[in-house]
């Protein structure tokens, strides 16, 4: 049932559908609808790092050396920790400076450096392309196994012409299908929205195949017993599985540490994660879901390496086939299919974004500075667009073919199933230029070269060069003596360091003499005005808002000339439309009112870098502008400026909130000072009616007896006597608006003193005798023995008294008028309280008695005083700590109170 | 000219000095201490004139000065205001209410006897 045409039918329909997904996901980026835009989707796209090495070959390290395949996921579980710092930066950096790929990353960093842009580039396609072979061969592979099907046969290689040959056409498909998604924008910093999509559709699929083959596995054979398996226990060949021979510290360490930075370096990774990111706040999910997605994926790989040694325990079948072989010796078709179609998804999805990311830097970084070189010569024709398209395409296919070569020529060997992590090795070499420099302002140019260069040789003397000597391309004697025939410099155990395992041990010299040459190098000079202001961009990274890098660059531009270069790579329309954005946001109206600043050149730098990359960026925008060389003390004048700058914005942020404050008090204060200006109008208003009412009476009397001298005696001395007490009242009034105001305003002298208020109430007793005898009203006491005393003022406290007891009397019926004084204990206070027999308060007035010029007429009669008595009082009783309040009975008199604190030091009891 | 004459207010010393000046002009007087006892002075004395002060408890002046001015029985009766505010806006706030003259205090007690004349030559 299952056949050669079937397969190629299904491999078709399933690329179509890649084809339909993406292109349905270009068509909704198109309407603004973007599917991408979506921390799930970003993480899904991530896991473009399980390939089909980790589809298949999981299975067949498992066999080798049980867990030892787990690093490799581990590795990357604990990087993902790093990322909030890490990535973070490396995503704002690379989305500022419209970074398309690892080689343009490193690039800018270093001065955008073109020398160090081409030699990453190298690196990363020597170290990739034979990754890339070993996804066509597993595509070929599963096909040809799969195509056998029901019978379990290993598939021979080479035999027939290469274009005979599945991976050939594999790699031809693929070609057309990266060119189509990888290349229809010319700005590689644009996001390829359709082939995410797919990338995260195909990291379903896989996942989706594995733990359906896993399930199988696991429930269907292992656990319900199923087809008859050997008994596990006492069977040989799982001895490596349960034994495993990797030692555990070094080898567990180094491959973690290796795939953690694969993970983020190797240009497809760096592709998905940081060029393809749309948000930086997908980071967030990423960061759970990825490792997630990691666990999931290696769930079974421990119960399918068991079934698979027990199922073929001759040894005849390769156990990094077993996904496939096994539903197929089970005879399950479809389940078959479902793991050829998620091994399918695997390579094909490292292949299209491998090669695209290779692409952009082949083509960036290696062709494009060469041309340039040519250019200045002999000036390019109008349209470089598409002539960089074409050589993208071009670097596409050659890659692919190079991928397919590599496969065609290695077969078997050694040099392509071991290429996994060997080509890990070879990406880790970027990791000291990176980390380095997105922390590190100290690293230059020559610094990078340098560490790069040296991690680069080791990896081929230590790890490629024994790769091929065991694949029997080169003398083995090779890996024994090392070269020139000295032990010492034996590529596997070099300086005597042996014991530990190849990958181990070429990872930990490549990057020893990577980071040695590196911090070395670069320690020999300070980093220049280039250099520097891209370190300050990147290490800054994390710290840097929308406020833009200040860019070091003097010199003098034109704007025609440089929308004129600009239109060269991104055609007229595109540019038009970015400059005049550009113009906007610099608050002019069109492009050609742009000032032909450092940051206009800047902006048309970044613009072109999204097209060219960073390095040529800079060559071209520099062939149509005057730039002048910064000296390193100006470079450090400017970066100390911008940071001063910084420091004053800062300091600017907090004294305009400092100053908001204010305005929020001094409005405040306003209202205030509102308030206690009507409040004193009202009160000057008051005192006006208060005088006038005893000078009203003063003036009519004295006009009487002025203007009738025949008033008889008696009358004369009535009238004479109403004059001297309204007098008198009106000298009581102003001063004790005068008391009051002094009092109000804080500056009365307040004494302090133990005070014994037995004393007191004696002497005001004794102040308001006369007044009260004229009254015709009687006094008594009720004192208590033992002595009370408070702290206070004692002049004041008599006022209060005196004030009290006047107004007792005054309110007193005349003749029978009868006034209590009462002095009593109440908790820790003394209380006074004096009470009248007149008509009492009513209930609504007991607090308003306490206000300015509140006079009652107690009993209808107008008790003449000042109407400020009790409220100077009570300001008294405040003063003092105390409390001052009125208590009445209508009808039957009023009773005013107060308390003051106890004195401590005189117990009472 | 003996004239029957009301005055309203609560402040003593003032109501004795007005007492003695309106008596010597051989006038009918009577006191009244509020503004409630005032208006019904009014109502069962119909005084030819009324002296009223403006801020008194009870009922102030204003209000008296309403509730005569809107009772026809009592149309004739001439009042004075006599107020301690001597604001502007308290004048024309009296006179609009229908009072017939206003002094403010303190008030030259020649100037207040000549009013008082005529305002009760005027029928």
């Amino acid at each position: 049932m299952i056949n050669g045409p079937l397969i190629i039918g299904i491999s078709f329909a399933y690329l179509g559908l890649l084809f339909a997904v993406a292109y349905w996901a270009d068509r909704r980026a198109e309407q603004g609808r973007s599917v991408i835009a979506h921390p799930t989707i970003y993480a899904l796209s991530l896991a473009v790092y399980c390939t089909a090495w980790t589809f298949y070959g999981s299975v067949g390290r498992a066999t080798e050396n049980g867990l030892g395949f787990l690093p490799i996921y581990l590795g990357p579980t604990l990087m993902v920790l790093l990322w909030g710092s890490l990535l973070l930066k490396m995503v704002r950096v690379s989305k500022a400076e419209r970074i398309t790929s690892i080689a343009d990353f490193i690039a800018s960093r270093y001065g955008k450096s073109q020398v160090l842009g081409g030699l990453v580039t190298v690196i990363a396609v020597i170290g990739v392309v034979p990754y890339i072979a070993l996804q066509l061969k597993a595509i070929a592979w599963s096909f040809t196994i799969l195509s056998h099907y029901p019978e379990v046969r290993m598939p021979v290689h080479g035999d027939g012409p290469f274009w005979a040959d599945t991976a050939f056409v594999v790699a031809l498909l693929l070609a057309a299908f990266t060119i189509l998604f990888g290349t229809r924008h010319l700005d590689a910093s644009e996001r390829h929205e359709g082939l995410v999509a797919a990338i995260a559709f195909e990291s379903i699929v896989k996942l989706v195949a594995f733990l359906a083959m896993g399930l199988f596995i696991t429930f269907g054979l292992l656990g319900l017993g199923g087809p008859a398996l050997p008994p596990i226990e006492g069977s040989a060949q799982l001895k490596p599985l349960l034994e495993p021979s990797i030692s555990p510290f070094a080898d567990w360490f180094a491959i973690s540490l290796l795939a953690g930075l694969a993970v983020m370096l190797l240009p497809r990774q760096f592709q998905v994660a940081v060029v393809e990111n749309s948000d930086e706040r997908h980071l967030r999910r990423a960061i759970w879901l990825f490792p997630l997605y990691l666990l999931l994926i290696n769930l079974f790989v421990v119960p399918i390496a068991i079934a698979g040694l027990l199922t073929f325990p001759d040894g005849t079948v390769n156990a990094d086939t077993f996904m496939l072989t096994l539903p197929i010796a089970f005879e399950q078709p479809w389940l078959a299919l479902l793991v050829y179609i998620g091994g399918l998804s695997a390579a094909t999805g490292m292949v299209i974004v491998e090669t695209i990311a290779l692409s952009t830097m082949v083509s960036n970084d290696l062709v494009l500075p060469a041309l340039l070189r040519r250019w200045r010569r002999r000036p390019p024709a109008a349209d470089l667009g598409r002539l960089l398209l074409t050589i993208r395409r071009g670097a596409i296919i050659v890659i692919l073919l190079l991928g397919f070569l590599y496969y065609w020529l290695a077969g078997e060997a050694y040099a392509l199933v071991g290429i996994g992590l060997i080509s890990f090795v070879a990406v880790a070499q970027f990791a000291p230029a990176v980390i380095g420099g997105l922390y590190w302002r100290g690293g230059t140019r020559e610094g990078a070269l340098a560490g790069v260069s040296a991690g680069f040789l080791v990896w081929i003397y230590t790890l490629l060069l024994p790769s091929f000597a065991k694949s029997g391309w080169l003398p083995r004697a090779f890996m024994e003596t090392g070269l020139g025939g000295l032990d010492i410099l034996a590529p596997m155990a070099l300086f005597g360091l042996s014991g530990w395992n190849e990958i181990t041990h070429g990872l930990f010299w490549s990057l020893t003499a990577n980071i040695g040459a590196f911090l070395f190098v670069s320690s020999l000079r300070a980093p220049n005005a280039a250099e520097a202001s891209q370190a300050g961009i990147f290490v800054d990274a994390s710290r840097r808002t929308a406020l833009a890098s200040a860019p070091l660059w003097r010199g003098s531009a034109e704007i025609a000339e440089l929308m004129r270069l600009a239109e060269r790579f991104l055609g007229s329309v595109r540019t038009r439309t970015a400059f005049v954005q550009y113009a906007r946001s610099r608050g002019v109206d069109s492009p050609e009112a742009l000032p032909a600043d450092a940051e206009t050149v800047y902006f048309a730098e970044t613009l072109l870098s999204g097209a060219i990359g960073g390095a040529s960026a800079r060559v071209m925008v520099a062939s149509v502008t005057d730039e002048e060389p910064l000296g390193l003390d100006e470079v450090l004048n400017i970066l100390d400026e911008a940071s001063q700058i910084r420091a004053y914005s800062r300091q600017l942020e907090q004294k305009s909130q400092a100053l908001e404050a204010a305005t929020e008090e001094l409005r405040a204060a306003n209202i205030r000072l509102q308030d206690l200006d009507r409040m004193k109008d009202d009160f000057i208003s008051s005192v006006t009616h208060e005088l006038r009412t005893p000078l009203s009476s003063i003036r009519a009397f004295s006009e009487i007896l002025f203007d009738d001298p025949d008033i008889d005696v008696e009358q004369r001395r009535r009238f004479l006597g109403i004059l001297v007490s309204e007098t008198e009242r009106l000298s009581r009034l102003v001063n004790q608006v005068l008391d009051l105001a002094k009092i109000e305003s804080g500056h009365a002298d307040w004494r302090t003193e133990v005070v014994q208020l037995q004393n007191v109430i004696h002497q005001a007793v004794s102040a308001t005798e006369q007044y009260v005898e004229e009254r015709g009203c009687r006094v008594h006491l009720e004192l208590p023995g033992e002595s009370a005393m408070v702290w206070g003022d004692r002049d004041r406290i008599v006022q209060v008294l005196v004030n009290l007891l006047s107004n007792a009397a005054k309110f007193a019926p005349t003749g029978s008028g009868k006034v209590w004084i009462g002095l009593s204990r109440a908790d820790a206070a003394w209380r006074v309280c004096v009470e009248d027999n007149g008509h009492g308060i009513p209930e609504s007035d007991l607090e308003l008695v306490f206000e300015k010029f509140h006079q009652t007429a107690r009993g209808g009669a107008k008790p003449g005083g000042t109407g400020l008595g009790l409220p100077i009082s009570r300001r008294i009783i405040d003063n003092l700590g105390g409390r001052i309040w009125a208590e009445s009975t209508p009808g039957k008199g009023a009773t005013l109170c107060f308390e003051l604190p106890a004195h401590p030091s005189h117990p009472t009891d | 000219m003996n004239k029957r004459i009301l005055i309203v207010d609560d402040e003593p010393n003032i109501v004795i000095s007005l007492e003695f000046l309106m008596m010597r002009e051989g006038h009918e007087v009577r006191v009244a201490r509020d503004g409630e006892a005032g208006l019904a002075a009014v109502r069962t004395h119909r005084p030819d004139l009324v002296v009223l002060d403006v801020m008194m408890p009870k009922l102030d002046g204003f209000a008296v000065l309403e509730a005569v001015r809107s009772d026809p029985d009592l149309a004739g009766t001439r009042i004075l205001m006599l107020t301690a505010k001597g604001r502007e806006a308290e004048q024309n706030k009296g006179l609009a209410l229908g009072a017939d003259a206003y002094m403010s205090k303190p008030f030259s007690t020649r100037d207040l006897v000549e009013k008082v004349k005529e305002l009760l030559d005027r029928t």
